[in-house]
């Protein structure tokens, strides 16, 4: 066995096998290795790639980097299917089998607290944008007149100045609104920093990120309750993902 | 061992995942271990990897949503043209305020 490995994720076993198909980050399957009772979920990856300097270097490489986050995920997401897995950060790299296990052994108790308190739980993302759209409608009738003085000027743009900060405070009290209602139904929210409005091409801006940590067994009707808002103001627009592994729950080790 | 209950389906995920959602948690969230290799995202500063990147392709890392480097004069003639245009309305503002104070001058001047 050579190479270094690289590791996904720690869960408890599972009985039901991951798809046949999977593959990890560097093309080689995902196995399961146990030790103590809980499984680290690993995969062989080369050295050149995968020690300190090359990883470095990599990380630096968009088209790298993105390959690679989407392949971790992709493993990630056939665990969520299967198990409630712990992900671990991108790039958890050791120099063998028995690294892993030292790490088992020295991070156990954290690693079946985390799980106790996430077992049965996913993440759900939600985000809400506010439409541009929405005040440039009222614009069109006062641009075509040019401001002739400086005082028409300042007025013109008073206006817009207002209708802008309308908007604004409409957006705020939606989304504050929506994660209050979503944070009461689901047992724990985190909120992200806005996404810039230029990934992905969304459109609009992004005024919420938020994860919610929901019962898989109530996911269904957590869905049901995001859908159920989505066309409640114009202007703004709701976008669902998931469901994610627990990755915004799972990075504090907290009793609960 | 675990037994899960139906999952709606995903949403929001597969191909057309939004590369910023995955990054945001593979990146940013998740448990950190400190593994034999040390890359530790914590000390590469994700800026750091930004700013590299952005050396490297400005449509991909625009792509991502990285373009600080816009509003930053130094760095970018839209940013510069940006400082002209505040410095167009401050002086717009400048104006309209004397305007205010000298009301019979200014519509002679329109005029």
């Amino acid at each position: 066995m050579t190479g270094l490995r690289y590791v996904y994720a720690v869960c408890r076993p599972f009985g039901t096998p991951l798809q046949a198909q999977l593959t990890g980050v560097a093309g080689d399957p995902p196995r399961l290795l146990n030790h103590h009772g809980l499984v680290a979920v690993v995969s062989h990856v080369p050295e050149r790639d995968f020690a300190e300097e090359p990883l470095h270097r990599h990380l630096e490489d968009l088209e790298w980097l993105s390959t690679t986050v989407r392949a971790h995920q992709s493993v990630i997401d056939a665990l969520t299917v299967v198990t409630t897995p712990l992900p671990l950060r991108l790039g958890t790299v050791f120099r063998d089998d028995s690294g892993v296990r030292v790490m088992i052994e020295e991070r156990e108790e954290g690693f079946r607290r985390t799980l106790d308190r996430l077992q049965g739980r996913v993440e759900w993302g939600v985000k809400v944008y506010a439409e541009q759209a929405a005040p440039a409608r009222e614009e069109p009738t006062e641009t075509p007149a040019k401001p002739v003085s400086g005082r028409d000027y300042l007025l013109q743009r008073r206006r817009r100045v207002r209708s802008h900060e309308e908007m604004w405070q409409q957006a705020e009290a939606f989304a504050t609104r929506l994660h209050e209602t979503l944070s009461g139904y689901a047992e724990d929210a985190r909120l992200h920093a806005p996404q810039n409005p230029t990934l992905s091409g969304a459109s609009g801006q992004n005024i919420l990120n938020a994860a919610y940590l929901v019962p898989r067994g109530e996911s269904e009707e957590f869905v049901e309750m995001v859908d159920r808002t989505k066309d409640d103001v114009p202007g703004m627009r709701v976008e669902l993902t998931g469901p994610w592994a627990a990755y915004s729950f799972a990075g504090e080790e907290q009793q609960p | 061992m675990s037994v899960p209950s139906r999952l709606p389906d995903p949403y929001g995920q597969g191909s057309g995942a939004n590369l910023a959602d995955i990054l945001e948690r593979v990146l940013d969230k998740g448990i950190v271990i400190a593994g034999d290799i040390r890359i530790n995202l914590l000390d590469i500063e994700l800026l750091t990897i930004k700013l590299r990147l952005i050396v490297a392709s400005v449509d991909k890392a625009k792509e991502m949503g990285i373009d600080w480097w816009e509003d930053d004069p130094a760095l970018s003639s839209r940013a510069r043209r940006n400082e002209l245009a505040r410095e167009n309305t401050e002086l717009r503002e400048r104006l309209a305020r004397l305007e205010e104070l000298e009301p019979r001058l200014a519509e002679e001047e329109s005029s």
